[in-house]
């Protein structure tokens, strides 16, 4: 029991440690002798310490607590995240239950899908003239395909025995698809949000960054063109900390759907 | 006319060129009440029959009748006993019955259906288990719940493929005691599909043998008269059970050796197109001789 504890602190704590610590050993050392104008770790920390300390503070549109802009990416986020799940599910649903549809419309859904985000943009910035919307719009798009085709593979695996069932009740279409379906496809729909989420999340740095929007990547590009680039490696750490806490409660969402 | 009639009916798989026909000529005709066995190798194109019959696939050819009518595709005036259960995993044991009892009596008060269900849940005694998920269930609790399910519809005809295969021996044998109390009280047709000649003989009123694939047909029946209910003891030592026993597992055997020679008589030049065909090698469970 007691080596139990003391392995898992080895496994799940020492050894990550040491881990980052590595990484910024390396970053010091760069910064001091190969790479002059990267701010070193301890610069770093000074420069960005009361936007760590006071993270709900507003001082200004553009001047914030990293919290408090983390909060504004999080809510556009959201916003069009929530879009692709309703655009991406009852498409992905359409792919896995007809082949006709997908003869149809699968050739041009992986025409659209490798489309970066950085393409999307001045499309929605010309349809909707403003650049909340077209940030919103640019996340969708991005960020809907992990659903569509995740929802598609469940929909295509569900057991023939559950068919069957169904069959032999004469389920209507839409009973059918409320009660055996959806449930069934279940699992395979939540790893296609949790994917569909992380990119959601690693296009709203791209989508701040071209409308200048307050946010955790408007922030980062507004310190580049201000010079301070220290402020640009805690935003770089802030979104990588928020994309894993995402990534890790979409996980245990997950897994609360897996049924045998 | 019989209540269940399929008469000369084929079913193959497979592209037209080199389809193989896995049931040829296939009749029977089940009367009312009947509880009819169909016993064969594994792979010899039961749960093809059974999906016949179920509409869940159509004939090549011939025809499937049920009280009358031709049978076009599935419903639930046919229940169907799956060989893997088939419960929807996400729901409780309650409420995969309840699944049919709520589609099929929609005009029920929601009281009423409820009741239904939980009477057929009792009925299978897995009353206290009524909240649990499949998962948390033992296979043969499983198989409880897909008898319960088919039987809350209130079919006119219940279809069991290979219900008890899964099983081990001892829960098979309380599950067969389980379906002959059924089958009585309720007297519903019943076709029951398995590879146990035993089990075939122990339940029915007549007992068929399905010879070895492919192009499997139908042996001779066989009128199963000994009285009810039976008891599987007392069965082995009975004269008229062995006799039974005896002449199916003679067709059954018989059948093998000859689909075995034929197969090795194509197989000579070289082999293709039985290559596929399922391997009747395996023997029928003659072995559960002393229970």
């Amino acid at each position: 029991m007691k080596s139990n504890l003391v392995d898992s602190l080895i496994k799940y704590w020492l050894l990550p440690m040491v881990g980052a610590g590595c990484v910024i050993l390396l970053w010091a050392v760069a910064s001091s002798s190969i790479v002059p104008s990267l701010p070193s770790p301890l610069k770093t920390w000074e420069v960005s310490k009361p936007y760590i300390l006071s993270p709900w503070e507003k001082r200004g549109e553009l001047d914030q607590g990293i919290l408090h802009f983390t909060w504004y990416s999080l809510i556009r986020v959201a916003k069009g995240y929530a879009l692709a799940i309703a655009l991406g599910t009852p498409i992905g649903l359409l792919l896995g239950m007809s082949k006709g549809f997908t003869n149809t419309f699968d050739p041009i859904i992986q025409v659209l899908r490798p489309v970066s985000p950085l393409a999307w943009l001045p499309l929605g910035l010309v349809i909707f003239q403003k650049p909340e919307p077209a940030g919103i719009f640019t996340i969708a798009m991005c960020s809907m395909w992990p659903t569509v085709m995740n929802t598609a593979l469940g929909v295509r695996s569900i057991p023939q025995d559950y068919i069957n069932v169904a069959r032999v009740l004469k389920l209507s279409p839409w009973k059918t698809l409320v009660k055996v379906t959806i449930p069934a496809a279940m699992p395979y729909m939540f790893t296609g949000f949790r994917l569909s989420l992380g990119i959601a999340w690693l296009v709203i740095v791209a989508a701040e960054m071209l409308t200048g929007a307050p946010g955790v990547g408007g922030f980062l590009w507004q310190e580049y063109n201000a010079l301070i680039y220290e402020h640009i490696i805690l935003c770089i750490l802030t979104i990588g900390i928020v994309g894993f806490m995402l990534d890790r409660v979409m996980s245990l969402v997950e897994r609360r759907f897996k049924v045998a | 006319m019989a209540f269940i009639e399929l008469s000369g009916v084929c079913k193959g798989y497979g592209p037209a060129e080199q389809r193989t026909n896995v049931l040829e000529d296939i009749n029977l005709s089940i009367e009312k009440g009947e509880l009819v066995s169909i016993v064969g190798y594994s792979g010899a194109g039961k749960t093809t029959l059974i999906s016949l019959l179920a509409g869940l696939i159509k004939p090549d050819k011939g025809e499937v009748r049920v009280a009358g009518k031709l049978v076009t595709g599935p419903g639930p005036e046919r229940g169907v006993v799956f060989q893997n259960y088939s419960l929807l995993p996400w729901l409780s044991v309650l409420e995969n019955v309840q699944l049919a009892v709520d589609q099929v009596f929609p005009e029920q008060s929601r009281e009423d259906r409820r009741a239904r269900a939980m009477k057929f849940v009792e009925m299978v005694n897995l009353g206290p288990a009524a909240g649990k998920l499949p998962r948390e269930l033992s296979g043969g609790m499983r198989q409880r719940v897909s008898v319960a399910r088919a039987l809350s519809i209130e079919p006119e005809v219940l279809l069991l493929d290979e219900p008890f295969g899964a099983l081990d021996a001892l829960t098979r044998g309380v599950l067969q005691g389980e379906l002959q109390r059924i089958s009585q009280e309720s007297g519903k047709t019943m076709l029951l599909i398995t590879n146990d000649v035993d089990e075939g003989i122990l339940l029915s009123d007549r007992i068929i043998p399905l010879g070895a694939g492919p192009r499997a047909s139908l042996g001779p029946v066989t009128i199963v008269d000994i009285e009810r209910p039976r008891d599987r003891k007392e069965l082995n030592q009975d004269p008229r059970f062995r006799a039974i026993r005896l002449g199916v597992l003679e067709y059954l055997l018989e059948s093998g050796k000859a689909r075995r020679a034929e197969r090795e008589a194509a197989d000579a030049p070289p082999a293709q197109t039985e290559a596929r065909a399922p391997a009747p090698s395996e023997p029928v469970s003659i072995v559960e001789v002393s229970l």
